[in-house]
C-alpha cells in the first residue's frame, strides 16, 4: 500500500489542462489509476468524454503513449498493442516493461464496447481494462445506457407523466466479469483512493488479463454540485449500491463493508436525476431500487462469505 | 531456386504471409477467405513464423487490433471477405486516417442480402473510398506477388496507408493453378524491416494517436491524405519494377492487352480479364482489332495513364461484378467515363455481370464484343448500362 505522500511524488501521466467539466470523475479515477503502475504505461481510449476532453489536436494531456480509435473497439484495439508488445519482444526488438491499459466509459464498455471487452478478456491478453463507470452516455448529452440506474431520468428516459425515468435497473457488469474467469476484477470508486490505487496496482500486476470497474461521477448528468463529487461517491459506497471488492482468481471478497448500511434514498437525494422519485406518486420506485439493492447486498455478501448484515 | 508449385489463391496469400512473417495477424473466419486463417494458424502453431497471432471474435476486432497494432510499430495484417469487409468499415477509415501501412488480402464475395457467398465486388468496391488503396488480381500469381509489393507500398514514406488486395472467391480463391513462388530470404530482403516513424511502444517518446480534430485542424489532415493517394501510382510502379528484378514478372498500374492498336476494348478486373483475354485472341485471329485494359491499381485511380491507354479506342466497355445501385451503372464504369469525359472519341458503355457468382462465359463477351464492333461502327450507343447473363 502506497501512501499518499508517495502516490503524490509520482509523474502525473494524465495533466492538467485538459477540458473535462470541473468535478468530473473520469480523470479523478485516471489520475488515481496511472499512479499505480510501476512501469510505462500504454493507455487506449474508447471515444468518450475522456477521450474528446483529453486529445484535443494539437493538444493531448497523455504524457505517455495514447491512442484512440473508435467508440466500441477500445479493447480489440490494446489487445492489438499488446500482441503487437509480445510479437517484437520475443524478437528481441524491445526489452522495456510496458504494461497496458484500456479505458472506456460505461457506454463503450457495457454496451457498444461489451463484446471486443468480452473478446480481448477471453484471449488472455495481459492488459487491464478500466470502465469508468458514470452511469450514462454522458459525451452525447446523458442518454441512458445498461448502467443507468433504475428510475434515473436521462434524456432518453426522461422524467415524464407516465415514464417516471429509466424503467430497468442496471447490468451487473462487474460480475459478469467475474464469470470471464480472468485473474482478476475489481469495483471501486474515486471516494477510496486507497482502495483505487490498491486494486488497479493488483491489476497491473496478474498475468493475463484484469478489469476495473470505476463508479466516476457526471455533475451534469448526475445534477450534483461539482464540489460534491467524491462526496456522492463515498455515499454509494455507504448505502452498498456500489460496494467495493474483488475478485481474485475465481475468490470474492468485500474490501470494504460499511460501518452501518445507509438507506439508499441518502444517495439518491443527493442527485438532481433521482428527483422525481420523491413524489407520492413515484415512492413506489424508491422501495424498489432499496429492495434492488438489498438483494444484490445480501448475493454479494453471500459470495464473499462474509455474514448477513 | 524459385519453386513452381499447383496451389490455389488461399493456400498462396497464406504462403505469401508466412514468408512476409508479420509481427501481428488479427483475423476472423468467413467464407471464402477462412482457409487463409486456417493455413496461417498452422503456421503459427508449428513455428514457422515469429507473428502474434490474435484469434479475435469479429472482423471489427481484427482490424481494430490490427490498428492497434500496426500504432505499436508492428507489420501488422488481417484478411477478410464480405460481410467481414462490411463490419470492418468503420476501422477502414480510421486505419487510412491513422496513416497506417497495413495489409489485407480481400477474398471477393457478395453482399448480403440475399446471402450469397459466391463472388462478385459488391464488397470491395463499397470500401472504395475509405482511403485504402485498392489492388486487384486476376489469378493465383498476381495474388500472391501483389501481397507481397503490398507491403512495400504500404510502407513506402510517401504512402503510408493501408493496402488491400483482391482476388476473386472461390474462382481464385479456390482454383488451383501452377504459381512461381520467390524464396523466403528473398521474399524477406525484398520486404525488409519495417521503421516506423512513431509507435506507441516507444514509451521514452510518447504520442496520441487518433486525436480529436475539429474544424480548425480535421480539413488539413485530410488533405493531407488526398496528397499522399496521389503519390500511390509512383510508388506502385516503382515497387513494381523492385519485384521484376527478384521475379521476372512484370507489373504496371494495369496491364494492356493487345491495347496498343484496339479500336474496341473492354475494362475488367480480377478473374475475368482471363476470360476476356481468350476471347481477344480469337477476335485477333479474326482480324479483328479487340483488346483489354485490365486494371490492376483501382484506388487511387491511375486517371491520366488510364486516359492516355484508352483515347485511340473507338468503343469501350466496361465490365463491373457490381452494382451501385444509382441506375448509372456499375463503379468502374463510372470511373472510366469520369476519365474519359474531356476526351471526345471513345464510346462508352456498361456490362453488369456475374453478381453473386453467376458465371460469364466466352459467349457472353463475345457478345459484349459484337456490341462494340455495332457501335464502333455507327456511333451510337443504345442502352448505356445493360445486365449481362440475368434472367430479365
Amino acid at each position: 500500500m502506497a501512501t499518499l505522500r508517495e502516490l503524490a511524488q509520482k509523474d502525473e501521466l494524465l495533466t492538467g489542462g485538459h477540458r473535462a467539466c470541473a468535478g468530473c470523475g473520469a480523470p479523478v479515477a485516471l489520475r488515481m489509476a496511472l499512479k499505480a503502475a510501476d512501469t510505462p504505461v500504454v493507455v487506449g481510449c474508447a471515444t468518450g468524454c475522456l477521450e474528446v476532453t483529453t486529445t484535443i489536436y494539437p493538444y493531448t494531456a497523455w504524457k505517455t503513449p495514447f491512442i484512440h480509435s473508435a467508440f466500441e473497439n477500445v479493447a480489440a484495439t490494446i489487445s492489438g498493442v499488446e500482441a503487437a508488445y509480445r510479437s517484437l519482444k520475443r524478437q528481441g526488438k524491445i526489452n522495456r516493461e510496458i504494461q497496458f491499459l484500456a479505458v472506456g466509459g460505461d457506454g463503450g464498455t457495457y454496451d457498444i464496447g461489451f463484446q471486443s471487452l468480452s473478446g480481448a478478456m477471453e484471449r488472455g491478453h495481459d492488459m487491464v481494462y478500466i470502465c469508468y463507470d458514470n452511469q450514462a452516455y454522458m459525451n452525447t448529452g446523458i442518454q441512458r445506457s445498461s448502467a443507468t440506474p433504475l428510475g434515473a431520468a436521462t434524456t432518453t428516459t426522461p422524467a415524464g407523466t407516465v415514464m417516471p425515468g429509466k424503467p430497468q435497473t442496471r447490468k451487473d457488469l462487474t460480475a459478469i466479469m467475474a464469470a470471464h474467469g480472468i485473474p482478476y476484477v475489481a469495483q471501486t470508486t474515486i471516494s477510496h483512493w486507497n482502495d483505487l490505487v490498491t486494486k488497479v496496482k493488483k491489476a497491473f500486476a496478474v498475468k493475463g488479463p484484469a478489469f476495473v470497474n470505476i463508479l466516476a461521477t457526471c455533475r451534469l448528468g448526475w445534477q450534483i454540485h461539482p464540489a460534491d463529487s467524491i462526496e456522492v461517491c463515498r455515499v454509494a459506497v455507504d448505502t452498498c449500491f456500489w460496494p467495493l471488492f474483488e475478485v481474485e482468481n475465481g475468490k470474492w471478497r468485500l474490501t470494504h463493508k460499511p460501518r452501518e448500511k445507509k438507506p439508499v434514498v441518502e444517495w439518491l437525494k443527493r442527485q438532481g436525476r433521482f428527483k422525481h422519485l420523491f413524489t407520492d406518486q413515484n415512492r413506489h420506485i424508491l422501495d424498489e431500487i432499496q429492495a434492488d439493492v438489498d438483494r444484490k447486498w445480501e448475493e454479494l455478501l453471500r459470495r464473499c462469505g462474509e455474514g448477513s448484515s | 531456386m524459385p519453386k513452381a508449385v499447383a496451389i490455389t489463391g488461399n493456400e498462396a496469400v497464406a504462403e505469401a504471409m508466412r514468408q512476409l512473417n508479420p509481427d501481428v495477424v488479427a483475423a476472423y473466419p468467413i467464407t471464402p477467405q477462412t482457409e487463409i486463417v486456417q493455413i496461417f494458424s498452422t503456421f503459427v502453431a508449428d513455428g514457422l513464423v515469429h507473428t502474434e497471432f490474435v484469434p479475435v471474435e469479429s472482423e471489427h476486432s481484427a482490424l481494430s487490433a490490427v490498428v492497434g497494432a500496426s500504432a505499436a510499430g508492428a507489420r501488422a495484417m488481417t484478411a477478410t471477405s464480405s460481410q467481414g469487409l462490411a463490419l470492418m468499415w468503420e476501422v477502414l477509415n480510421i486505419a487510412s486516417g491513422m496513416r497506417l501501412p497495413i495489409v489485407m488480402p480481400v477474398v471477393n464475395r457478395a453482399l448480403s442480402a440475399p446471402i450469397n457467398i459466391h463472388c462478385d465486388h459488391s464488397d470491395t468496391m463499397g470500401a472504395r473510398d475509405s482511403g485504402w488503396v485498392q489492388i486487384y488480381s486476376e489469378n493465383v500469381q498476381e495474388a500472391y506477388d501483389n501481397v507481397i509489393q503490398a507491403v512495400r507500398i504500404a510502407e513506402h514514406p510517401d504512402v503510408r496507408l493501408p493496402v488491400m488486395v483482391m482476388m476473386d472467391g472461390f474462382i481464385i480463391s479456390h482454383g488451383m493453378e501452377t504459381v512461381t513462388l520467390l524464396e523466403d530470404d528473398v521474399v524477406k530482403r525484398f520486404v525488409g524491416e519495417y521503421r516506423p516513424e512513431h509507435s506507441l511502444l516507444d514509451v521514452d517518446h510518447p504520442v496520441t494517436f487518433g486525436a480529436l480534430d475539429f474544424a480548425d485542424w480535421y480539413f488539413e489532415h485530410k488533405r493531407q491524405e488526398s496528397d499522399a493517394e496521389a503519390g500511390v501510382s509512383q510508388v506502385v510502379i516503382s515497387v513494381a519494377e523492385d519485384f521484376a528484378r527478384i521475379s521476372g514478372r512484370r507489373y504496371g498500374l494495369f496491364e494492356e492487352y493487345m491495347l496498343d492498336d484496339a479500336e474496341i476494348a473492354v475494362v475488367a478486373l480480377n478473374s475475368t480479364a482471363g476470360t476476356v483475354k481468350e476471347v481477344v485472341d480469337a477476335l485477333r485471329s479474326d482480324g479483328v482489332k479487340a483488346g483489354l485494359l485490365k486494371l490492376r491499381l483501382f484506388r487511387p485511380f491511375p486517371h491520366r495513364d488510364v486516359l492516355s491507354a484508352l483515347r485511340h479506342v473507338k468503343a469501350i466497355a466496361v465490365l463491373d461484378r457490381a452494382d451501385t445501385y444509382s441506375t448509372m451503372g456499375g463503379p468502374l464504369f463510372i470511373d472510366i467515363r469520369n476519365v474519359m469525359y474531356d476526351m471526345p472519341g471513345p464510346r462508352i458503355v456498361n456490362y453488369i455481370y456475374g453478381l453473386g457468382g453467376r458465371d460469364i462465359d466466352l459467349d457472353e463477351i463475345n457478345k459484349v464484343f459484337e456490341d462494340l464492333k455495332d457501335i464502333a461502327t455507327t456511333g451510337k450507343v443504345g442502352a448505356p448500362v445493360t445486365y449481362l447473363g440475368v434472367r430479365e
